[in-house]
């Protein structure tokens, strides 16, 4: 070989190496921060996605979303249905070398339903949790529980160890002020490491080079930024600046597919849009009316479903991708045929109000997140606007998501009046939807109803939603279900909007998998060079 | 030389009389360019101060706004209708209305929040320049202090401090005087340096002492003789500041930390048309960015105007 071909094969073995390692570093800009790395801290999807490169569940879900296993090996069920035996996976160590064991799953248990934590419904709350050996747990119910482990896959395993070792037993709950270790760090056993972490700035992270599993994908390194400003996110990603976003905000998905170098992943998103009312203060923390709470009123609560105009929302806020939903689930996960949404109609909304005790209207206040869900800031005001014209003044506080949740969900102590809130059931199942949604709060020894905001309650509800539980004929379990939906629908228990649509801005070089329940999961990502 | 009779002192010539009569308004009538900007900023003084009644729908009030007008282009353009001139946002409001009350909101915030500076820096430069010692030394050095800090950072933390306190409070009733208070605290150190600086020059003057000698107190020396003597140059900032003040308001309700979408000032529309730049609704952030830039660049016109007039150097 001449000197020439020498100095040529260097260049493109020196080009190829540059190459390479750029295309293993992936950026990656969603509209919300990552606040807590503390994986108890917020149950919400974009973050449990986020975590989901540290953190491992026993169980995993697939791309298409069925069960999968994970740290734990197999599972068996006994006859009675009040035992499982989880076989937990041998050799698999935390990112700190620690190895992990049945005493990390123990303590992970006692973590998750522990106060502050936000994911309680993940284990009912009397399930014992009992170590075999080092890598067998068994898990004692007190009444059988078919879907134990639906939603396992974001209940993460944390190291005891670790968590001992840095006072980080306790979950840091949203409402917090001070950052505990744990949401500063991260020490699971998934496929990446936290390699730094700015909550709210900048967290990046480096593949797991020791993970028991060969990855889909071909990342070595993930930075991820949150880009608030849609326009400067779009920009962000038609320049390569970063190679993947989430949302595309719905007005510029045309300018993004016609720019060449990106494109849109678009779906049905299996979440559900919907306002809630608090039904259980005796007076509404935020509003005009004194001594009583007009949303106890069914009418309140139909007169305000009537007003909002649902089809102007999904032509003019979402641009046509949206699917207006009678019910709280998807159509995907539950034939909604035969519910149909309530007509919009200002006039009779009036009058109801007017039936009600309210001829003039009144004053109310709404909590709003602005950086959650597609055009969820922009909707609000909408509703603002339509509630408005049938006498209810509104003042609206739309936040980002970190002060939002902090201060409607549970850790928070429910502190709303009238809120928007989006719901995907974890189990991808109505059974999730009754128990979280429209359960019951408050009550002792249950973790039912943790997600039900503004407590709508209704005991034959509940009833019917144990029973939907334990059985196994799923036609007669879709008329049990189809029956406790008619119930929340006849008293106007939400008002359900819509199921909006995934928008993923994706770079021509990389190639992902999208996911249903819109999860960024980017151990799926290719990255060309 | 004559004395004047007693009798009959000579009177001096009305305020009217003396503005006719000084240099200012023959170096204004002189300028066209300072004309142009003084009748801009009439016009848009108007339009905000008026604009309850000259625009043709209420902004701020939701029950007038429908959804299905939404990102409607200007009049002229295709799919455009009459009833919108310049057009209208992602809400439906209508542009022309919502820039004419968010000119109001963003002046409301200007003047305020310049006023409100001036107060504190021309009482804390009185302070200092006319007590001088310890009182001087701890002023000026927190001055100097804020001055190392960019003005948008110091109101950006006072807004997030007020927004502390203000907890409880709803966004809306307190987002105006959260501005005001960050842009007062943010702009008073260039007021009460310059005013310290005269103060100082001034203090040691006859007419300072005899009062002194006098025995005035103290406070009523600095408000009623110092102040006239050094409040010149302090109207140069005044107009400077207040187009500052109204970029800075536009900035914080920009980045979202200002004004509530339900209640736009200019910075909050321009921060609403920014999500629909790259979808072709170019008019929702034009229009209020080229009168903020129309307003702020007519201000400053003016101010430099001022400068020159009042220098005497430059006479």
């Amino acid at each position: 070989m001449s000197f020439k071909t020498h100095c040529l094969a260097a260049v493109a073995a020196l080009a190829l190496m540059c190459g390479a390692a750029q295309a293993q570093t992936l950026r990656y800009a969603n509209q919300g921060e990552l606040k807590s790395l503390d994986p108890y801290t917020v149950n919400e999807t974009t973050t449990n996605a986020h975590l989901g490169h540290p953190y491992e569940g026993l169980t995993a879900r697939g791309k298409d979303l069925k069960i999968e296993p994970a740290l734990a090996e197999k599972w068996e069920i006994s006859p009675d249905g009040l035992k499982w035996r989880f076989t937990l996976r041998k050799g698999v160590k935390f990112h700190d070398g620690s190895d992990f064991t049945a005493d990390d799953v123990l303590f992970s248990a006692e973590r998750v339903r522990a106060t502050g934590s936000n994911f309680t419904t993940r284990i009912p709350t009397s399930a014992k949790f009992v170590k075999v050996d080092d890598h067998t747990v068994d898990v004692v119910l007190t009444a059988p529980n078919p879907i134990l482990n639906a939603q396992w896959d974001t209940w993460y395993i944390m190291s005891k160890k670790w968590a001992e070792a840095n006072n980080a037993v306790a979950p840091t709950p949203a409402a917090a002020t001070t950052p505990s270790h744990a949401s500063l760090n991260a020490n699971g056993t998934g496929p990446y490491k936290i390699e730094s972490h700015q909550p709210g700035v900048k967290t990046v992270f480096k593949f797991n080079e020791n993970y028991w599993k060969k990855i889909e994908g071909n990342i070595k390194e993930i930075i991820f930024t949150p880009i608030s400003s849609d326009a400067t996110r779009v920009a962000a990603l038609l320049s390569g600046e970063v190679d993947v976003i989430e949302p595309v905000p719905i007005q510029d998905i045309q300018r993004v597919n016609a720019a060449g170098n990106a494109q849109v992943l678009t779906g049905p998103e299996l979440r559900t849009i919907f306002l809630g009312f608090d039904q259980t203060r005796d007076e509404l923390l935020e509003s005009s009316v004194k001594g009583k709470n007009p949303f106890k009123d069914v009418k309140v609560r139909q007169a305000f479903y009537q007003a909002i105009d649902i089809e102007t929302i999904k032509s003019r806020v979402m641009r046509g991708l949206a699917t207006p939903s009678p019910l709280m689930i998807a159509p995907e996960l539950f034939p909604t045929a035969g519910f149909t949404r309530a007509k919009f109609d200002a006039e009779a909304s009036k009058k109801l109000l007017a039936e009600a005790g309210y001829p003039n209207g009144f004053e109310l206040g709404m909590d709003c997140p602005n950086d959650r869900y597609v055009n969820d800031g922009q909707i609000c005001q909408a509703v603002v606007g339509m509630l408005a014209r049938i006498g209810v003044k509104v003042s609206l506080n739309a936040q980002p998501k970190a002060q939002y949740f902090a201060k409607v969900l549970k850790p928070g102590g429910y502190k709303t009046s009238f809120y928007l809130l989006g719901w995907t059931p974890g189990t991808f199942d109505s059974h999730n939807v009754l128990y979280d949604i429209l359960g019951c709060r408050d009550v002792a020894g249950s973790s039912r109803g943790e997600s039900n905001l503004g407590n709508y309650c209704n005991k034959k509800v509940d009833e019917l939603t144990d029973k939907i539980l334990v059985e196994s004929d799923t036609a007669k379990r879709n008329a049990m279900i189809g029956e406790a939906y008619k119930m929340t629908v006849d008293e106007f228990s939400y008002i359900p909007l819509h199921q909006q649509a995934l928008a993923w801005g994706v770079s021509k070089k990389v190639k992902l998998a999208q996911r249903a329940d819109n999860s960024v999961l980017l151990y799926y990502a290719t990255k060309e060079q | 030389m004559s004395v004047q009779p007693a009798s009959s002192p000579k009177q001096p010539p009305s305020l009217w009389a003396r503005i006719l009569d000084s240099d200012i308004l023959a170096s204004f009538l002189r300028s066209k360019v300072t004309m142009v900007a003084a009748v801009i900023v009439l016009v848009l003084f108007i339009g905000a101060a008026f604009s309850p009644w000259i625009a043709p729908t209420n902004p701020f009030d939701p029950a007038t706004v429908f959804l299905a007008d939404a990102n409607i282009p200007p009049a002229w353009q295709d799919g455009g209708d009459p009833k919108f001139i310049l057009g209208t946002d992602d809400q439906g409001r209508d542009l022309y209305s919502a820039i004419l009350y968010g000119l109001r909101v963003s002046l409301i915030v200007g003047l305020l929040g310049v006023a409100l500076a001036a107060t504190i820096g021309i009482t804390l430069g009185l302070l200092a320049g006319y007590l001088g010692g310890r009182v001087d030394s701890l002023i000026m050095r927190i001055a100097d202090v804020q001055l190392t800090f960019p003005a948008i950072l110091i109101a950006l933390l006072i807004d997030g401090v007020v927004r502390g306190i203000f907890k409880g409070a709803n966004r809306e009733d307190t987002a105006l005087y959260v501005l005001v208070i960050s842009i007062g605290l943010s702009f008073w150190v260039q007021y009460a340096r310059t005013i310290r600086g005269s103060t100082l020059v001034e203090r040691n003057k006859d007419y300072v002492q005899a009062a002194r000698l006098v025995g005035l107190p103290a406070p009523l020396i600095m408000l009623r003789h110092v102040l006239p003597n050094v409040i010149g140059p302090v109207l140069v900032i005044l107009t400077i500041n207040l187009a500052l003040a109204v970029i800075t308001e536009a900035t914080l309700s920009f980045l979202g930390v200002g004004l509530p979408p339900t209640q736009p000032s200019l910075g909050t529309l321009i921060s609403i048309g920014n999500r629909y730049l790259f979808s072709g609704d170019w008019w929702i952030v034009t229009f209020p960015g080229v009168t903020l830039a129309i307003l702020v660049l007519a201000v400053n016109l003016l101010g430099d105007w001022l400068r020159d007039a009042l220098n005497p150097r430059l006479r």
